[in-house]
């Protein structure tokens, strides 16, 4: 049942921007950035248990790397290198506050960090270009492979994306995955059967920092201008939003709430004119309301009352 | 008969208060030191300074003669020192044998070899015997939290033991739990205590569970051991009935 629902799924992924317009594959694509970046805060935030409201940050930290490295030239594999680099080691230290602090204090020490990322973004004009952003960004051609077409783009972030999911895959079902749950559920008893919550703690942060990094390296070429507001809180609550409407702390949760976060608004703006974003608020209230599980929390509901 | 653990004029004051005020005890291997007194005594705080939990004010703790005071608790339960807390603690959207699992992984390998190697850690069949032995072995698959509160209890006692630990401190392993159960859990400690000649410290107010299960009794109050021996002694032992009853 599992494994067919997961050939299926893979199969409309694959087959999809076949049916679609550019737009659509635009779409998709973004789906694709924003359910990478909603990962990795879900290791966080999800299985960790550490919140973070700077999420957005590291997408940006990673979009600037990849449109300085290679509007200048650069390639794209080392703006990855540079991004994951960069967000690791600022996650990491990021990941120190969290040692200290945890809920709603935490929250604030993400968004003053959020902050900071943003002034820098927008102020240092000599590395960023400031409020002009920057434009024409280069798609990367692999091994004579050229994704200047949307279509070869998107192949190419499906590809990142099923190297991400399945070594998440991996992690949250190896000792480690176990681990974070620990530290999510009881850290002083985590910490008494040996568990080093302060470097899981720090681990779950970089990590999941990494992942934002990862998103920005492909957000810069697929929309090919990004400016510093793309990267403020909103993005940040928008992915916080992501991981707790798909479903926290379980693996396909990031798929889902980047799906609805991303394709559902897009959907309903067809019919509904104006309003589409106020029923789209509406419908996310209700949700949280009854089902703080999110969407999978409701799945999961849905088939117990069935059997 | 060496001494397992060392506490050596140990303190802690909360402001004013004085919760520990210079204990000093040793426990032999294989030993089961019972530690009583009225609520409020410091017995917690006692065991919580020894494991690392709270820094103690003044004092030291050695494990087999190895200072280990202001070590962090995740250090300690590596060199093989293992607890339970007063109110339960485990972790309730793993399963039993799962959680099981998490109490001993970390005692195997590097933070690495634990990430690219198997998923239980190579301790699947350690946590099944473990389930066997404390008669869980229906509910291996159930998450703790759906587990009824004795048998999150016993989950709770066996994961101390994942590791095999030298010393294991249980913080009242009886409370809560029906007597049917508590008979069960008293022979599993016995029965660990003399194959793995493991030792404890169990703090207890079940009088009865800490006088048929404990070779020696110290009682605590307001801070201080006021008196050690044997259970028999201690039954009869004047100052502990007026520390319990007030005066």
């Amino acid at each position: 049942m599992k494994k067919v629902f997961f050939a299926g799924l893979i199969l409309l992924l694959v087959a999809a921007p076949f049916f679609l317009k550019p737009y659509g594959i635009y779409l998709l694509s973004l789906w694709i950035v924003m359910t990478i970046a909603a990962i990795g805060l879900n290791l966080t935030l999800g299985y960790a248990g550490q919140i973070s409201l700077a999420q957005g940050s590291f997408v940006g930290i990673g979009a600037y790397a990849a449109a300085l490295l290679t509007t200048t030239g650069w390639p794209l594999w080392a703006a990855f290198v540079l991004a994951v680099a960069l967000s690791l080691a600022i996650g990491w230290v990021l990941g120190y506050p969290a040692l200290r602090v945890q809920h709603h204090y935490l929250a604030f020490v993400t968004l003053s960090f959020a902050t900071l990322v943003f002034l820098v973004l927008r102020n240092e004009e000599w590395l960023t270009k400031g409020v002009y952003g920057i434009s024409g960004i280069p798609r990367p051609t692999l091994l004579g492979w050229s994704t200047k077409a949307p279509i070869d783009f998107y192949f190419f972030c499906l590809g990142v994306l099923a190297l991400v999911g399945g070594a998440t895959w991996w992690l949250v079902r190896s000792p480690w995955g176990r681990a974070f749950t620990a530290l999510r559920e009881n850290t002083v008893r985590a910490d008494s059967l040996g568990v080093d919550t302060r470097r899981y703690t720090l681990m779950a942060f970089a990590m999941g920092s990494t992942l934002g990094g990862v998103a920005g390296v492909l957000y810069a070429p697929l929309v090919q201008f990004i400016e510093p507001t793309a990267f403020n809180l909103n993005l940040s609550l928008n992915l916080l939003l992501m991981v707790m409407v798909g479903g926290s702390g379980s693996f396909l949760g990031p798929f889902l709430g980047a799906a609805v976060s991303v394709l559902l608004p897009e959907w309903m703006r067809f019919g509904s004119e104006g309003l589409y974003l106020i029923f789209y608020a509406i419908a996310v209230m209700v949700l949280m309301a009854f089902c703080p599980s999110g969407l999978l929390g409701l799945a999961e509901r849905a088939r117990r009352l069935v059997r | 008969m060496s001494a397992v653990l060392q506490v050596n004029g140990l303190e802690k004051a909360f402001g004013g208060i004085r919760a520990v005020n210079g204990v000093s005890f040793e426990v032999h291997e294989g030993e089961i030191l019972g530690l009583i007194g009225p609520n409020g005594s410091g017995k917690s705080t006692l065991f919580n300074c020894i494991l690392g939990q709270l820094p103690p004010s003044a004092g030291e703790v050695r494990i087999d003669g190895r200072a280990i005071t202001g070590m962090r608790p995740c250090e300690l339960n590596r060199l093989g020192v293992g607890r339970t807390f007063q109110l339960l603690q485990v972790f309730p959207q793993l399963t039993v044998r799962e959680n099981l699992i998490l109490a001993g992984q970390e005692h195997r390998g590097s933070m690495w070899s634990r990430l690219v190697g198997r998923r239980d850690a190579g301790l699947g069949s350690a946590a099944d015997r473990m389930i066997e032995f404390f008669r869980l072995a229906q509910l291996a698959g159930e998450k703790a939290g759906t587990l009824s509160y004795g048998q999150q209890k016993l989950l709770d006692v066996a994961m101390a033991f994942m590791a095999g630990p030298r010393l294991v401190l249980l913080d009242e392993p009886a409370g809560g739990v029906n007597p049917t159960m508590l008979a069960g859990l008293r022979e599993r400690l016995r029965e660990i205590n003399a194959k793995e000649r493991a030792t404890f410290v169990v703090i207890e107010h079940n009088m009865e569970f800490v006088m048929s299960l404990c070779t020696r009794v110290l009682v605590l109050a307001e801070g201080r051991i006021i008196a050690e021996g044997t259970p028999d002694e201690i039954r009869g032992n004047p100052q502990v009935i007026e520390a319990y009853l007030g005066g």
